[in-house]
């Protein structure tokens, strides 16, 4: 991959690469590399083409490493008790158990796969999996990431790194593969592909991180940055049906550092407590499971505790053994390295002194939460030929790790099937012309046009969001007011777009990055504003209606219609398909 | 978080089409200068994953705390080997700690 290209001076200049595939994986992460895997054991004989934003080797939200996967079913449990814990984890639903369940019947094949890849996965003496709580199993993750790109790439996928996406490619209604631009070589990509499965990460950065005022890092945040929602962006501007975007990934992070600390509360069994040293999830939360109420509730519970005025809040590790606090510490420099850093440069043992936490902005990730597209069961979105896995397709929360590698195995498989006795048509060349004028615009216009950086638009939007769309500093409530005003101005921006400039490639993907998180933020307040009620503390508080409404127990759906241009709201029924009371594990 | 690039210790991956720092970073934020060493052209976009830290061959690249969150000054080191990971940390008053552990099994498929 060479170094960064020099600017085109006009739009001839740049070189068009078409690449035809019979299947395109937009996102080389967990849930794509499972796909190539899994392409390769079906039919090796399948040309399938892996496009990368940046190098997959280390790339998008398992960069750093993890520490455990969340989910893996022990044994004695059934794939319909995973889908009880995860509806429970959700309040009750509603979320599509018809996903859930086929994912739970595979994760744990999707687990081994990984731990045969070369997967430090910790087990005791007697060789049995060390759990941390009910599904949760620690490993030694810090080359995940490595791990599974090599088995993709041994899998014989092709894989185009530094290639950001910026469109899906379109024929009479169905994908035909997508578009994008090479940040390093400035070149423009055509892939033209018979089915394409989006996998890219989920949306962060739609929100204000609060140490983004004044400090030295504007990505002290938890969701990896550079997964900006651009997965979902591409298919709402094409009239994809999105499902539960008002389901917000919001989470107990370690304060200032925004490091992941939830899990650790639950399985290190450090809890939760106040300034008054109360446990709090005893104390207040005990009806709706103390120490083990869902996810939301316990999100949610340090920021009331901040509001009621006794905050701070903190995870109590004094108790801790020193043996328990270094696996502690291992954990975390296998997924968040630098935290350890963080407490270094604090002074601080936390078998003295308590960690301090708070609440994370809030994120789109239906790999945890349930946003994303609405899909069938062979993962299909509602557009034609455009498949989802991972943290791009919805209503399926509590994936995590093992889930989402089930995905895009399930979606692999699906669009498979679709490609059957299928024709490649050759890609419309107005299209093609259109798309390349839209991307390198921002970089044409000159270094003398009076516009718009892509860091003022995306501190913009980020501020907006979080004053009036739910942020942290709004202790994640919003109202109607607030959300109309958040659209009226996305609405702003939106028309702003027409003056971003761009000084260089790596520049451009910033520029696309802001479009996309626009798209993504557009409908998150379209959904924020149908459900008239508050569902999900923490991850959707609705200050005007702050009680649940059983009229709301269904799932909240839109579209972008293609001819005006708005964005309509609709519902879907949900179905429970596993017995057993929806609110309890 | 900036990454810091010892220039000193850096020669830019001489001789390869692109710096391991540089293949690394998903966020495409390091590149070799016209010095012939590796920057980070955007501290504040930085995720701090560590990544160019790990894949740095010479140790040229420290991964530091911005002052605003973290006192001056604690230091966290990866040594990468074949199948392990060794982490050296100090903190602000010299304790230095020292983790080691298997990052990769024997590959059985």
């Amino acid at each position: 991959m060479p170094r960064m290209a020099q600017n085109p001076v006009n739009l001839d200049a740049v070189e068009t690469v078409r690449v035809d595939c019979d299947i395109l994986i937009i996102g080389g992460g967990n849930a794509g590399c499972f796909s190539a895997v899994e392409a390769a054991k079906i039919d090796p004989s399948l040309k399938v083409v892996i496009m990368e934003k940046a190098q997959i080797m280390r790339s998008g939200a398992c960069s750093a490493g993890m520490d455990a996967i969340n989910t893996y079913i022990p044994e004695g449990k059934t794939p319909e008790d995973l889908v009880r814990w995860c509806r429970s984890q959700v309040g009750g639903g509603p979320l599509r158990e018809d996903l859930a369940l086929s994912n739970a019947r595979e994760l744990n094949e999707a687990v081994d796969d990984l731990e045969r890849w070369g997967l430090p996965i910790l087990r005791d003496d007697k060789g049995n999996i060390r759990y941390r709580g009910a599904w949760d199993i620690s490993i030694h993750g810090e080359q995940l990431k490595p791990i599974m790109a090599e088995k993709a790439i041994e899998a014989g996928a092709q894989v185009y790194n530094r290639v950001a996406c910026t469109q899906l490619l379109m024929h009479e209604g169905r994908c035909v593969g997508a578009l994008g631009f090479g940040v390093r070589d400035g070149k423009f990509y055509v892939f033209n592909a018979k089915a394409t499965i989006n996998a890219t990460g989920g949306a962060a950065g739609l929100y204000k991180s609060y140490t983004a005022d004044a400090t030295d890092s504007h990505h002290q945040i938890w969701m990896c940055p550079y997964c900006v929602g651009t997965g979902y962006a591409v298919g709402i501007r094409q009239g994809a049906e999105m499902t539960s975007m008002e389901q917000r990934w919001v989470a107990t992070r370690t304060k200032d550092f925004c490091g992941p600390v939830d899990t650790i509360s639950v399985g290190y069994k450090a809890p939760i407590i106040n300034a008054k040293g109360e446990r709090i999830m005893r104390e207040r939360y005990a009806h709706l499971g103390a120490d083990k109420a869902p996810r939301y509730i316990r999100a949610n519970a340090p920021m009331e505790e901040w509001l009621a005025g006794r905050g701070p809040t903190y995870c109590d590790t004094r108790d801790m053994d020193p043996e328990l606090a270094s696996q502690m510490m291992t954990d975390y420099l296998n997924e968040r390295p630098s935290f350890v850093l963080f407490l270094a440069s604090r002074g601080q043992d936390p078998t003295k002194e308590p960690i301090e936490i708070y609440g994370s902005d809030p994120y789109i990730v239906g790999g945890h939460t349930q946003s994303g597209f609405w899909v069938d069961l062979d993962r299909m979105t509602t557009v034609p030929g455009l498949f989802a896995a991972g943290e791009t397709a919805g209503g399926n929360p509590n994936k995590f790790v093992g889930g989402c590698a089930a995905e895009g195995k399930i979606a692999l498989r699906g669009a498979v099937q679709y490609i059957q006795n299928l024709e490649l048509p050759d890609p419309d060349p107005a299209q093609i012309e259109a798309e390349k004028a839209r991307v390198f615009a921002p970089l044409l216009r000159g270094q003398d046009f009076d516009g718009v950086a892509a860091l003022e638009m995306e501190e913009r939007l980020q501020r907006l969001m979080d004053e009036y769309a739910g942020g942290t500093s709004q202790f994640y409530r919003t109202n109607e007011e607030r959300l109309d005003y958040a659209l009226k101005h996305l609405d702003v921006l939106k028309d702003q777009t027409r003056f971003l400039k761009a000084r260089d490639l790596h520049d451009l993907m910033s520029v696309h990055e802001v479009i996309d998180r626009l798209d993504v933020a557009e409908v998150l307040c379209h959904h924020l504003k149908f459900r008239k009620e508050t569902r999900w503390q923490g991850w959707q508080t609705r200050a005007d209606y702050p009680d649940t409404d059983p009229a709301y127990d269904c799932h909240v759906e839109s579209r972008r219609n293609l001819e005006t241009g708005e964005i309509e709201t609709f519902t879907r029924p949900y179905e429970q398909i596993v017995p057993g009371d929806r609110y309890k594990p | 978080m900036p990454p810091i690039v010892d220039p000193k210790k850096c020669n830019g991956c001489e001789g390869r089409e692109e710096s391991f720092c540089e293949e690394a970073c998903p966020g495409d934020l390091m590149y070799v200068g016209a010095d012939g060493k590796s920057h980070c052209h955007a501290a504040r976009d930085c995720w701090d994953c560590m990544s160019c830290v790990k894949m740095c061959p010479r140790g040229a690249i420290e991964t530091k705390m911005p002052y605003q969150l973290g006192y001056h000054k604690a230091t966290l080191r990866p040594i990468m080997g074949k199948d392990s990971i060794t982490w050296k940390c100090t903190d602000i008053h010299g304790k230095t700690v020292m983790y080691r552990y298997r990052n990769r099994l024997e590959r059985k498929g």
